[in-house]
């Protein structure tokens, strides 16, 4: 009992901050700790197939399939403020804590009476026994989830799957596209210009300067851009004025 | 060890999540909020599975994870085909059959 205690006020603090943090991806894990948390209460209760299964399909595969899908739709893809039905958020807030208090107030009300526990049950394994209701009671629905589960892989694969419109660009194709680029809007031929020109803080993160000072638009990853991450080139510029003067002073 | 602070945990965590569902507006998040009340129910079966001294629980709550497996596969696939057109993660973007 001692452990619920310690991990019930972890596991509600990690649920409510998965609400408010803005980040896509600290929400996913946020909801890392509350499964991991909740797997040892699986095992706390006598329920250690369960505790294995809670750590390898939910905190193993899913959370590795939302992290994969977060960085494919990009990290930078938070949430809007704007409400798109005036005052739904605040409505949804009240009626969720009236819903909270009610289940949980009529939820401690109720008697769950002795507990049993699995000590007979359980006998001779957790494992053993599960198995032996799963593949006599329960083969049906056992052998219906296989059925499922085949749905659901070929449904995400002819949903992921992107039918190609128009053949595949060539190099060539891709050549004349940029020449033709710069003949109607002056677009520029060359490469775009590599960033950090800093020999102390030579990265992809640093704008690359033009002439005039000004950070170069274009040297720098959209990505990196988005995720709000670059780093401001006048403030190198700065560190490097002073080292300048240092030399100056030596000269 | 007495079963009801488990009972109430559950029904917190599931509270915690539907309101998520409402609040949230990125695809991804609201999808990990229902996660939370999949696991929030869980966790109410495997308590229920031992106050009664039976496995049927446990047996219910696998399955669970099963049938949430499937729909998180086929879910984020359709997220990702959402994203791929309208360059969005956001539900309220994707309201074109209200016209």
């Amino acid at each position: 009992m001692i452990g619920f205690w310690i991990l019930a006020p972890i596991m509600v603090l990690a649920a409510v901050s998965m609400l408010f943090v803005r980040k896509a991806v600290h929400s996913a894990l946020l909801l890392a700790v509350v499964m991991i948390s909740l797997a040892v209460l699986y095992a706390i209760q006598d329920a250690p197939f369960l505790f294995a299964v809670q750590i390898i399909v939910y905190t193993g595969a899913i959370l590795m399939l939302f992290l994969f899908v977060l960085m494919l739709v990009g990290v930078d893809a938070s949430d809007s403020i704007v409400e798109t039905i005036k005052g739904q958020r605040v409505f949804a807030i009240a009626v969720g804590l009236v819903f909270g208090v009610v289940l949980t107030l009529g939820v401690a009300q109720v008697s769950v009476g002795t507990v049993t526990g699995l000590a007979t049950a359980n006998d001779g394994g957790n494992v053993p026994a599960i198995a032996k209701i799963l593949f006599t009671k329960y083969v049906f629905a056992f052998e219906t989830t296989s059925a499922l589960l085949i749905t659901a892989a070929i449904g995400a694969m002819v949903l992921a799957h992107r039918e190609r419109f128009g053949p595949k660009k060539t190099q060539a194709d891709l050549a004349a596209q940029r020449m033709r680029d710069y003949a109607d809007s002056g677009k520029h031929l060359g490469p775009l210009p590599p960033p950090g020109v800093f020999a102390r803080h030579n990265a992809v993160d640093t704008p690359a300067l033009l002439p005039d000072g000004t950070a170069a638009p274009g040297s720098i990853s959209r990505v990196l851009a988005a995720r709000g991450t670059v780093k401001n080139a006048p403030e190198l510029a700065t560190d490097v004025a002073r080292l300048t003067d240092d030399e100056e002073d030596d000269a | 060890m007495d079963a009801t602070p488990f009972i109430v945990l559950s029904a917190i965590l599931f509270t915690i999540g539907a309101v998520g569902v409402l609040v949230r507006r990125n695809a991804i998040v609201v999808f990990m909020c229902i996660e939370l009340m999949l696991n929030a129910s869980n966790l109410a079966l495997i308590t229920f599975s031992r106050a009664n001294g039976n496995l049927d629980g446990q047996i219910a709550a696998f399955f669970v994870m099963v049938v949430a497996a499937a729909e998180v596969v086929v879910g984020l696939a359709i997220i990702m085909t959402i994203f791929r057109t309208r360059r969005s993660a956001s539900v309220d973007d994707a309201s074109l059959l209200k016209y």
